[in-house]
């Protein structure tokens, strides 16, 4: 929501600016700035493309590359998706994001009785392999590289793109899925867990694993800071919550032998864009910097590429506001262009009328085309780290980095992420400064345009046209999954489910358990299933 | 006159998992004083109607973004009936369009909070309609 403290007098004039993660912003920055918070440009910048990668990962930034676009999308049936899909690649979009519902997320089919109401809701239903090969039939699998948000079943679902892959003809080593896969984050935000904490982080470890020996091009995590944000994390919290993540997730994978050197290359990022501009812009370089630092010095990886913190900083939707939603069209290109001054290397934008609805084909195109606008018409690709050596950036650069490590220690005091997500510790956290936050918003503290501030006229005040839910689609998808049990090989499923749960009880890697699956048309209920056999279902810790 | 707390049950139904609203929301009645109990997430409505009956509560509030609101709130409240406690008051916050307000209403819902609304409006919603 809003971006900032401002205290004023009575005159209206700036007496006091606070930012999110609790920096102090002076009116006027000089070179003493510089010399107070001991800033040194070869250790603490470095040039563009040279550790510690503050200014960016490519020596030329934009100019050699633009950004990806990847905007998230998926809806209804495979079938409404795989045309939307490629309506996007069509206007220019470079990678797909691909959304499910939720009982796709829930690991539960179309039929399920927990599934009522939501089948093809919040993104596309899929059952099985079958409705993948419709969902990226015609799609250039060696080209396009696809998202998949999801993450309790995650490994279930790197596991059907590369069965779909297979079935197109694209062999496994050319392909690029990143799933989101990022199962902690989903416990302190957005809620779409399945199993305990342990397990959980098992199987996140599992396709880690898997991806560096099979799925030589596939990023098999992406930890999100976004959702964590969203649910009520400052931007310094955001990052620290991200790294500590990151750090358990590489520490399950190095438990089984692997070298970190040798598989944390793969890592990516999803980030948050909304807020203060500079202490976005201050968030990125410091988060850059901070992560080839730590993956240098505390787990001794050399290779230069295998220090960049890469990923997705997009997004924004908790800046965006139900109230005159025309205004976030606005929101969304500041936050883009923040996005682009922080050099992100893939990104997205939340649509206008998010707050109401799935995107309609018109808001999604024009979040496509600001971001276009600011790659091809003014003139963001033209100098890498445009901003490098301000006084002012600079100086909150390194302070952002401070906080961010601050916040990293308090997670690492209480034992750790694992620990500090069982525990409910960050939950509780981040829910209490949700709710100072939203108060803040309500008494006028933090300003948000159209909300507390200018907002007259706001009230009833809705030209948004709404993504129209088919109850169709629950037919259609329905019919589908029961023709595919009555002519699929079920006694091939049935043996290829057990050995499924074999290896998940006696600890062996799933996912090549979870391919076979796969390729024998076994739906995500019945694989999930089996999951939810041998390992149960997580029990929140009450934070309240 | 001094009353008990008033008790409300705060339920996230469904298979939706964002519950920053959820949360803020149970903060907000419990500073103005009000016992809140969360069910977390994932709840069915069956569960949420068994928390009712078990903790007695004064107002039973619903959490919804995924849109499934219509027909979430028409089960729980043909539920609520089977049960025997139809008296209970629901509330519904989340995303909701406004022109599913007055469905709402009309199913029998006693109070609804689009996102956005200010946490006055909706403790002294509640203690209206508890009182009631």
């Amino acid at each position: 929501m809003g971006v900032a403290k401002y205290i004023k007098n009575e005159k209206d004039a700036i007496k006091e600016v606070i930012y999110q993660s609790g920096i102090k912003v002076k009116p006027v920055y000089t070179p003493k700035d510089l010399e107070d918070v001991g800033f040194d440009y070869g250790s603490d910048l470095g040039d563009p493309g040279e550790y510690p990668f503050t200014r960016n990962l490519h020596p030329q930034g934009y100019r050699s590359r633009a950004w990806t676009t990847r905007q998230y999308t998926g809806f209804g049936t495979p079938q409404e998706t795989n045309e939307r899909f490629k309506l996007m690649i069509s206007h220019g979009q470079t990678g797909l994001n691909v959304a499910f519902d939720l009982p796709t997320q829930m690991g539960y089919d179309s039929d399920d009785p927990m599934a009522l109401g939501e089948v093809g809701r919040v993104g596309m239903a899929i059952n099985s392999l079958h409705d993948f090969e419709i969902a990226f039939e015609g799609i250039p699998l060696d080209r396009i590289g696809s998202g998949l948000t999801i993450n309790a079943v995650a490994s279930i679902m790197l596991a059907m793109y590369q069965a779909t892959a297979e079935k197109y003809g694209y062999a496994k080593e050319k392909i690029s899925a990143t799933p989101q896969n990022d199962i902690l984050k989903e416990m302190i935000g957005r809620g779409a867990w399945i199993f305990p904490v342990e397990q959980a982080v098992r199987l996140v470890g599992d396709s880690i694993e898997y991806s560096v020996k099979e799925l030589p091009r596939c990023n098999p995590v992406s930890i999100c800071g976004y959702h964590i944000r969203e649910s009520g994390a400052n931007p310094a919290q955001e990052i620290a919550c991200a790294f500590e993540i990151a750090k358990a997730y590489i520490e399950n994978v190095q438990s089984r032998g692997l070298a970190v050197e040798d598989f944390v290359g793969r890592f990516s990022f999803n980030l948050n864009v909304f807020g203060n501009l500079w202490e976005q812009i201050a968030k990125f370089r410091a988060a850059r910097k901070l992560w080839a630092r730590m993956l240098k010095e505390e787990y001794g990886v050399q290779e230069k590429k295998k220090l960049f913190l890469r990923g997705l900083f997009g997004g924004g939707g908790s800046g965006l506001t139900k109230e005159q939603p025309e205004n976030n069209i606005m929101r969304g290109a500041f936050y883009a262009l923040g996005a682009a001054l922080s050099g992100a290397q893939t990104t997205a934008l939340c649509s206008f009328d998010e707050a109401y609805t799935i995107p309609t084909p018109r808001a999604a195109l024009l979040s496509l085309r600001t971001l276009e606008i600011l790659m091809d018409e003014v003139g963001l690709r033209d100098t890498v780290d445009p901003l490098a050596g301000s006084y002012f950036i600079e100086t909150l650069t390194k302070q952002m980095e401070a906080k961010i490590q601050d916040e990293m220690k308090q997670i690492q005091d209480v034992g750790g992420m694992v620990h500090a997500v069982a525990t409910g510790f960050i939950q509780r956290k981040v829910a209490q400064q949700a709710y100072e936050y939203e108060s803040g918003i309500q008494k006028g503290e933090y300003i948000k345009v159209g909300v507390n501030k200018y907002a007259e006229g706001s009230e009833g005040q809705t030209d948004v046209d709404l993504h129209e839910y088919n109850e169709q689609w629950v037919d259609t998808q329905v019919a589908s999954l029961k023709a595919l049990r009555r002519t699929r090989d079920n006694r091939d499923v049935q043996r290829l489910l057990k050995d499924l749960e074999t290896a998940a009880r006696d600890g062996k890697n799933v996912m090549p358990f979870l391919v076979d699956c796969c390729r024998a048309y076994a739906t995500v209920g019945e694989m999930a299933g089996v999951f939810r056999e041998v390992f149960g279902e997580w029990q929140e810790p009450s934070i309240f | 006159m001094t009353k008990t707390k008033i008790k409300v049950l705060i339920g996230k139904p469904g298979l939706d998992g964002h519950d920053r609203g959820a949360k803020v929301t149970a903060l907000a009645l419990r500073d103005a004083g009000m016992e809140v109990i969360y069910t977390g997430l994932h709840q069915t409505v069956e569960q949420i109607v068994r928390a009712a009956v078990q903790e007695a509560v004064d107002v039973v509030g619903l959490s919804i973004m995924s849109g499934a609101h219509l027909p979430i709130c028409q089960k729980l409240l043909e539920m609520m009936k089977g049960e025997g406690i139809e008296e209970i008051p629901v509330v519904v916050g989340g995303v909701i369009p406004k022109q599913d307000i007055p469905k709402l209403n009309k199913l029998g819902i006693a109070g609804v909070f689009p996102g956005g609304t200010h946490f006055g409006q909706i403790v002294d919603s509640i203690r209206e309609i508890a009182k009631s």
